[in-house]
C-alpha cells in the first residue's frame, strides 16, 4: 500500500519562498502574455467587419501565441516539480474546470492553424467561433480558479478533497472570473491599439473606452470583497493594502490614455493592472498555496507542498542559467514583429509557409 | 492515496454511512482506475502519432532548406516549402495534444504525482523551459519571418526549432526512463515520497540512452518513410517527376540508415531490459519457463498459457537477443512471478501477455520490413529503375502506415510490459490514480476521445489534400516580399 503523509506545516525556507515567487512569476508572465492573446480572440467577432479584418487581428498574435502558451506549460511543470502536492491537489480537484480549459485551448490552437486553410466563409466562421470561445472560457476560468485558491476550496486534513464541481463556482470566484475575463479583453484591446492599423485600431480604441469602466467596476467589487474576507475570515488583513488601490488607479488611467491616443502607454497600463491583480492574490495566499474552506487548519501551505531542498536547488540552477536566454529570444521575436499589421492585398490564404 | 492524519470521530450511524461510502469508493476506485488508464493510453498514443513526424520531418525540412540555401537549386527549395507545409499542419496537432499530457498527471494520477513529483516534475519543467520555448518561438519566426529576417536567420530558425524538438524528447524520455528503471533517489521516511538524491544519475540513466536513440532513429525513420511515400505517389502520377525523384532518393537512404539504427538500438535495449525488467522480456516472448539457449518465437498460435498449439521458433535467437550469448539463460514468467511474490508480496506481476507478445513482434516485424523498403529502394536507385518500378512505388506509398504503427506498438509494449507497476518496483498503477469520481474521468475520456477523433479527421483530410497537390514553381518575387498576413 502506498503511504503518503502530509507533514505538519512549518515556516517556509528560503528556497521554498524563492520557488513560490518563481511560480508566481511564471503565472504572471502567462497572464500578461496570453492575456492579450485571449483578449484579441474575444474581441474578434466584435471589432471585425470582414474576413480581412479578422485576419489582421489574428495575425497580430500569430507569431507569438504558441510561445505565450508555453508559459502555462512551464508554470504547470514547475508547480509539479517544486510543489507536487499543490499540483496534484489542484489539478485533480479542479478536474472538470481543467478539462474545459484544455478543450478550449485545443480548439483555439487548431483554429489559428486551420481557419486559413480553406477559402470558404462558413468554414472560417466556425473556426472564428472556436477562437472566441477558446479564448473567453479560459480567460473566465483561470480567474475563477485563482479566486478559489484564496477564498477556499473544500479540502480536509491531508489535502483530501471533499467537495465537488459546484463548490468551485461560488459568487466570489465567479466575480474573480468576470474580472479576469474583462481585464484580459481590455488588455487585448490595448494590444490591438498598438499592433493593428486603420479601422481595426480605431475600433479597438473605442472598445477600450467602454471596457475600461466596466473592468474598473468589476475589479473594485472583487478587490473589496477580497479585502473584506481578508479581514473577517482570515484575520490577517490584506497585504499590502496600497497595492490594490494602486491597481485601481492605474486601471482608471487606461480609459484616459486610450482617449488621448496613447495606445502604447495604455498597453503598459493594462499589463501593470494584470500584474498587480495577481501579485495581490499570490501575496495574500502566502504562506498558503490553497486555502481550505472546511477549516483554516486544513489549508495547504508552502512547506507542506514543497519538494525537498535538493530538487529545488537543481531547479534553481537550471532556471538561473536558462531563463535569461528564453527572455532574450522571446523579446527578440516581439522586436522582429514590431510593425503594425496592415490590411494587405488579398493573398492566397492557404499560405502555411510562403506560398 | 494521501493518508488522512486525523479524521472526525465516528458515531454509530456515521459508521454505517462510512461503510457504504467505502464500498462505493472501492467499486468507484476500480472503475476510475480503468478509465484513467484508457484515457492515458488513448491520449498518449494519439500525441505520439504526431510527435515522431514532427521530430523527423522537422529535421529533414531543415536539411532540405539548407541544401536550397547552399546550392540555390530550385528543386530543394520547392521541396522544403512543400514538406514544410505538411510539417506545420502536423506540428499544430502535436502542440495541442501535448498540453493535455502535461496536465493529465495531476488530473488522473494525483497520487502518482505526489509520490514522484520531486523527481519526475523536474525534467518536465526543464522541458518547458529549454525545449518548448525554443520550438515555439523559432517556429514562429520561421513561419512569419520569411522576407522579414535575413535568409540566414530564417534558416537558423528552422534548425533551432528542430533542435528544440529533439531536446524535448531528451527530457520526457529521461522522465519515462526513470519510471522503467528508477535511479538517483531514495524514499523519504517522513512523507513516503520518492525524493531525488542525484540529478545527474536521473538524466544519465542507462535506460534513457537506449530509449532516446531508439526513439530518435524511429522519428527520423517516420519522417523519411513519410517523404518517400508521398514522393512515390507523385512519381507514379508523373507530377514534378524530377523534383520528387530527388527527394525519393534522399528519403530512401535515410530510411535504410535510420531503420538499421532503430533496430540496432532496439536490440541493445532488449539486452538491458533482460537485466532491468526481466518480466518484460519474458512477456515479450510469452516464455513460461526459464531456458538456457532460448529460442525466439516467430509466430505462436496457442492459448498463451504456456501450451502452444502451433509455433515457429528460431533456435537460440532469444538468448542471443537478451544475453548476447548462444546458450544464455532467459528467465521464464513462472519463475519470475514466484520471485516477485517473494520480493514484493502477494499479487500478480505478469502483464497482459497477448498485448506484450504481439506488440513486440509487430514492431520488430515492421522494423525489418522498413529495412527491406530502404534496401530494395537503394538497389533500384543504383540500377536506375526507381521511377519505372510501379510495384515498388505502390509498396512505398502503402508503407506510410508502417512507422506510425510501429511507434504506437513500441510504446504500448514498453508501458504495458511494465505493468502492474507504474514506477517499476516502487509504485503500482493501481496506487497511482487520483481520488476523483468516475463521472469526471468518464466525461473527460469521452470528451477527449471525441475531440481527438474530430481533429484526426480534419488533420488527415487536410494533410492528404496538401500532399496531393504538386507544388508549383515560385517566382523570385514571392520570396522577397514579406508575407503581410500568414494566417
Ligand atoms: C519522444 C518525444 C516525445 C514524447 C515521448 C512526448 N512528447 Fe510531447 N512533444 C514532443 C515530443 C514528445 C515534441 C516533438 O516536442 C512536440 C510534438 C509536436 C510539438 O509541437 O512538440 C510535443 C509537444 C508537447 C507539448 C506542447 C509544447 C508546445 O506548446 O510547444 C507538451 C506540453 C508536451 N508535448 C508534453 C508531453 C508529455 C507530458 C508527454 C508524456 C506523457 C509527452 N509530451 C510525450
Ligand atoms: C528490429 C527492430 C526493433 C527492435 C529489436 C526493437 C526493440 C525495442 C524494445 C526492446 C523496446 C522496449 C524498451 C523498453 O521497454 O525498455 C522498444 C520500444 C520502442 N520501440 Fe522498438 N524495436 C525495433 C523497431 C522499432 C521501430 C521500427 C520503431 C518505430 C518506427 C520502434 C519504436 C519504438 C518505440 C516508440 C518504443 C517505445 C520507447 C522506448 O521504450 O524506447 N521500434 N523497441
Ligand atoms: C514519456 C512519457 C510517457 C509515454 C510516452 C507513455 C506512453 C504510454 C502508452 C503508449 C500507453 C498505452 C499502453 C497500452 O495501451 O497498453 C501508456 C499507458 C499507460 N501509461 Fe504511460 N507513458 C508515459 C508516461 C507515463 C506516466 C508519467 C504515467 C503516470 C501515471 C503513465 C502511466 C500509464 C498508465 C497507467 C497506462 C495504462 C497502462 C495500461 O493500459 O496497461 N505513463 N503510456
Amino acid at each position: 500500500m502506498l503511504h503518503l503523509h502530509v507533514l505538519a506545516s512549518t515556516s517556509p525556507s528560503g528556497l521554498q519562498q524563492l520557488w513560490f515567487v518563481l511560480i508566481a512569476v511564471l503565472w504572471l508572465g502567462y497572464f500578461f502574455l496570453e492575456g492579450f492573446d485571449f483578449g484579441v480572440g474575444i474581441l474578434l467577432p466584435f471589432l471585425s467587419r470582414d474576413d480581412m479584418d479578422r485576419r489582421v487581428m489574428i495575425n497580430t498574435i500569430g507569431p507569438v501565441w504558441d510561445g505565450n502558451e508555453v508559459w502555462l506549460i512551464t508554470a504547470g511543470g514547475a508547480t509539479f516539480a517544486a510543489f507536487p502536492l499543490w499540483y496534484a491537489t489542484v489539478f485533480s480537484g479542479f478536474y472538470l474546470a481543467l478539462f474545459l480549459v484544455l478543450a478550449a485551448l485545443i480548439f483555439r490552437g487548431m483554429a489559428f492553424e486551420l481557419r486559413g486553410k480553406r477559402d470558404d466563409l462558413s468554414w472560417r466562421a466556425w473556426w472564428d467561433r472556436a477562437i472566441f470561445w477558446g479564448s473567453a472560457l479560459p480567460a473566465l476560468l483561470w480567474g475563477v480558479a485563482f479566486a478559489d485558491f484564496l477564498h477556499g476550496v473544500p479540502i480536509a486534513s491531508g489535502a483530501a478533497w471533499t467537495g465537488n464541481f459546484f463548490d468551485l463556482v461560488k459568487p466570489y470566484a465567479l466575480l474573480g472570473g468576470l474580472t479576469t475575463l474583462s481585464l484580459f479583453t481590455l488588455h487585448g484591446a490595448t494590444f490591438l491599439g498598438l499592433k493593428a492599423d486603420g479601422e481595426v485600431r480605431e475600433r479597438a480604441r473605442h472598445s477600450g473606452l467602454i471596457l475600461a469602466p466596466a473592468t474598473f467596476a468589476l475589479m473594485l467589487g472583487f478587490l473589496s470583497w477580497t479585502y473584506v474576507t481578508a479581514h473577517t475570515t482570515h484575520h490577517n488583513g490584506l497585504v499590502p493594502p496600497f497595492l490594490p488601490i494602486l491597481g485601481l488607479v492605474v486601471l482608471a488611467g487606461v480609459g484616459w490614455l486610450m482617449r488621448e491616443h496613447l495606445e502604447g502607454w495604455a498597453f503598459v497600463a493594462t499589463a501593470l493592472v494584470i500584474v498587480i491583480l495577481f501579485v495581490t492574490l499570490f501575496l495574500n495566499l502566502y504562506p498558503r498555496v490553497l486555502v481550505s474552506s472546511v477549516s483554516p487548519k486544513f489549508s495547504l501551505t508552502l512547506s507542506q507542498a514543497a519538494s525537498q531542498p535538493y530538487t529545488l536547488k537543481v531547479m534553481s540552477w537550471v532556471a538561473l542559467i536558462f531563463t535569461p536566454f528564453v527572455l532574450l529570444y522571446q523579446s527578440w521575436t516581439y522586436w522582429i514583429f514590431r510593425k503594425r499589421v496592415r490590411r494587405a492585398e488579398p493573398l492566397p490564404t492557404s499560405s502555411g509557409i510562403g506560398s | 492515496m494521501v493518508e488522512r492524519t486525523k479524521g472526525p470521530s465516528v458515531s454509530i450511524d456515521n459508521a454505517i454511512v462510512a461503510q457504504y461510502f467505502l464500498a462505493m469508493a472501492i467499486i468507484a476506485g476500480i472503475t476510475t482506475l480503468t478509465l484513467a488508464r484508457w484515457q492515458f493510453g488513448v491520449t498518449t498514443v494519439f500525441h505520439f502519432l504526431f510527435v515522431p513526424l514532427t521530430i523527423g520531418l522537422g529535421f529533414l525540412v531543415a536539411c532540405l532548406q539548407t541544401a536550397a540555401y547552399r546550392t540555390k537549386d530550385e528543386h530543394y527549395d520547392r521541396m522544403a516549402r512543400f514538406f514544410g507545409k505538411l510539417f506545420l499542419i502536423n506540428f499544430a496537432i502535436g502542440v495541442v495534444t501535448g498540453i493535455v499530457q502535461e496536465f493529465q498527471f495531476g488530473m488522473d494520477w494525483s497520487s502518482y504525482s505526489v509520490f514522484v513529483g520531486n523527481i519526475f516534475g523536474a525534467p518536465l519543467a526543464i522541458e518547458g523551459l529549454l525545449a518548448f520555448f525554443m520550438e515555439s518561438t523559432f517556429l514562429g519566426i520561421w513561419i512569419f519571418g520569411r522576407g522579414r529576417v535575413s535568409k540566414r536567420v530564417h534558416l537558423a530558425s528552422i534548425w533551432l526549432a528542430s533542435v528544440g524538438t529533439m531536446l524535448s524528447a531528451v527530457f520526457i524520455l529521461a522522465a519515462n526512463a526513470w519510471m522503467q528503471h528508477p535511479v538517483g533517489f531514495k524514499i523519504d521516511k517522513a512523507t513516503g515520497q520518492a525524493v531525488m538524491t542525484n540529478f545527474w544519475a536521473v538524466i544519465t540513466n542507462s535506460t534513457f540512452f537506449g530509449a532516446y536513440f531508439h526513439v530518435l532513429f524511429a522519428a527520423l525513420l517516420t519522417g523519411a518513410v513519410f517523404m518517400l511515400a508521398i514522393a512515390a505517389w507523385h512519381i507514379r502520377r508523373d507530377q514534378q517527376r524530377d523534383t520528387f525523384l530527388k527527394v525519393a532518393k534522399i528519403a530512401i537512404v535515410v530510411t535504410l540508415l535510420s531503420a538499421l539504427g532503430t533496430c540496432f538500438m532496439g536490440d541493445t535495449q532488449a539486452r538491458q531490459m533482460d537485466s532491468q525488467q526481466p518480466m518484460k522480456m519474458a512477456a515479450a516472448e510469452a516464455l513460461y519457463n526459464t531456458q538456457d539457449g532460448a529460442s525466439f518465437s516467430l509466430l505462436t498460435i496457442g492459448d498463451l498459457t504456456g501450451n502452444p498449439i502451433f509455433q515457429i521458433r528460431l533456435p537460440h535467437l532469444l538468448s542471443l537477443i537478451a544475453d548476447n550469448s548462444w546458450n544464455g539463460q532467459v528467465k521464464g514468467i513462472k519463475q519470475l512471478q514466484a520471485a516477485d511474490v517473494k520480493k514484493f508480496g502477494p499479487g500478480n506481476y505478469v502483464p497482459i501477455l497477448w498485448i506484450t507478445y504481439w506488440s513486440f513482434r509487430l514492431m520488430v516485424g515492421l522494423g525489418l520490413l522498413m529495412i527491406a523498403l530502404g534496401g530494395v529502394g537503394l538497389w533500384l536507385v543504383r540500377k536506375r529503375r526507381l521511377e519505372k518500378s510501379a510495384w515498388f512505388l505502390r509498396f512505398a506509398t502503402l508503407m506510410l502506415l508502417a512507422p506510425f504503427l510501429a511507434n504506437s506498438l513500441g510504446w504500448i509494449f514498453t508501458e504495458e510490459g511494465r505493468q502492474p507497476w507504474v514506477v517499476f518496483g516502487l509504485l503500482k498503477t493501481s496506487q497511482a490514480v487520483s481520488n476523483v469520481s468516475v463521472g469526471y474521468v468518464a466525461t473527460s475520456l469521452v470528451g477527449f476521445t471525441a475531440i481527438y477523433s474530430f481533429l484526426a479527421v480534419l488533420e488527415i483530410g487536410l494533410m492528404v489534400k496538401v500532399a496531393r497537390k504538386a507544388p508549383e514553381a515560385l517566382s523570385a518575387a514571392d520570396d522577397e516580399r514579406p508575407l503581410e498576413l500568414v494566417y
